[in-house]
């Protein structure tokens, strides 16, 4: 008896130190790991989205509170307008979990400049064609927000990767996602976009 | 017969280096020695969680009860991992990708639970340091060697932080099979061969 209480409390002793030791590094280096995803995962995807923007998205950006969550949005600036902003989401329902989209918004038209992939963990060679095959997020481009953003087995314009409709199903949900958002959000980006003004 | 500081620590380097001599963590031997870059960090992980678990399994071998020491062992060992890969995605982004799931593959790599269960739980606090360290470093060198030839004949250039230094001829055509994966068994094969020989002598 002595023995297994000895063994439960050593047990918990243990996994409640090394718990609390993660949590406090953790801590410590979120926002230097934030950082370096901006930086390698999201950056790439938005400086392909806003290719010809005169400033650097990646810097130039802004946070809205959106009920208990603070999404980030990337603005574009183009010919001295900030007329376009990039936001993050995620498309439930991928082969392999979440797919990460960053969906790139034209705010004075409405439309989609341009979508890439961010996040993801699909098959590679299938899904994963989805960020690296090039003609797959072309689709998106410059489809307006009213359009829905659906591929052709469920009854809308994208193509699907062919053997990876799931991925495609899933970036398609992503876009909606995006354009859900940015439509509730309208109001405060365009306040906040005045700022960027140069 | 008792081996003195020194020897604890010179044995990981030669004699019980941990790939060729003891045959232990194969799996992040083959899978990751594709460049020389690459085997620096996964060696320089592996001796961080090492060290560390080693001191901490020493430090409290008085303490863990025998029948839950494994579980003790895999919770001490997974805490340094999963710190050593925190670190990793905050200071060295690039190699945290490449390197991808063989860092959190190291909890079951079975050098570090070996040496917690062969020397740390019997052994004291400095000698465990030395130990870790001796065979950590060890293993850095197996891997290194090992990468070098596999992206020397691969490649015929080794990358050092993205500067790549032309190493072969321009005539050199790459045999690119060596940086596949079984040109891994193959140089691991033929290394421990040579290890072997010079065993001998």
């Amino acid at each position: 008896m002595r023995e297994m209480v000895k063994m439960i409390l050593v047990l918990t002793i243990l996994a409640t130190f090394s718990g609390s030791l993660l949590a406090a590094i953790h801590s410590k280096t979120k926002d230097r790991i934030a950082n370096q995803i901006l930086k390698f995962v999201k950056g790439p995807a938005i400086r392909k989205i806003f290719e010809e923007a005169s400033n650097d998205p990646i810097a130039d950006r802004f946070d809205i509170k959106d009920g208990d969550e603070t999404r980030s949005f990337f603005v574009g600036v183009f010919d001295g307008e900030p007329s376009a902003i990039a936001l993050e989401t995620f498309g439930k329902g991928g082969y392999g979990g979440d797919v990460g989209l960053m969906v790139g918004i034209d705010v004075n038209e409405d439309k989609l400049v341009g979508v890439g992939v961010t996040t993801h963990a699909e098959t590679p060679g299938m899904g994963a064609r989805a960020e690296t095959d090039p003609n797959f997020v072309a689709q998106f481009d410059g489809l307006s927000l009213d359009d829905p953003f659906k591929v052709t087995q469920d009854g809308g314009s994208i193509n699907a990767l062919s053997g990876a409709t799931l991925t495609s199903r899933a970036v398609s949900m992503a876009a909606t996602e995006a354009s859900t958002i940015y439509k509730k959000l309208k109001p405060q980006i365009e306040e906040k976009l005045k700022e960027f003004k140069k | 017969m008792a081996k003195t500081l020194t020897q604890e620590f010179v044995k990981g380097l030669w004699d019980e280096v941990p790939p060729f001599r003891l045959v232990l963590g194969l799996c992040p031997t083959l899978a990751v020695t594709k460049s020389v870059e690459n085997g620096i960090g996964m060696g320089v992980a592996t001796t961080f969680v090492l060290v560390f678990s080693n001191i901490l399994v020493a430090s409290l071998r008085k303490v863990i009860p025998s029948k839950v020491r494994i579980a003790s062992y895999i919770v001490i060992i997974a805490t340094f991992v999963t710190i050593a890969e925190l670190l990793m995605q905050a200071y060295t982004y690039g190699l945290f990708k490449k390197l991808g799931i063989f860092i959190p593959l190291i909890v079951v790599n079975c050098i570090i639970l070996g040496r917690a269960e062969a020397f740390a739980s019997k052994n004291g606090i400095f000698r465990s340091l030395l130990d870790g360290l001796g065979i950590g470093i060890g293993f850095t060198l197996s891997l290194m060697a090992l990468a070098a030839v596999r992206e020397l004949l691969g490649t015929g250039v080794l990358t050092f932080w993205e500067k790549p230094i032309q190493i072969m001829g321009p005539s050199f055509q790459p045999f690119s099979f060596m940086v596949e994966a079984p040109g891994a068994f193959v140089a691991l094969g033929l290394m421990l061969c040579l290890m072997n020989l010079a065993g001998k002598r």
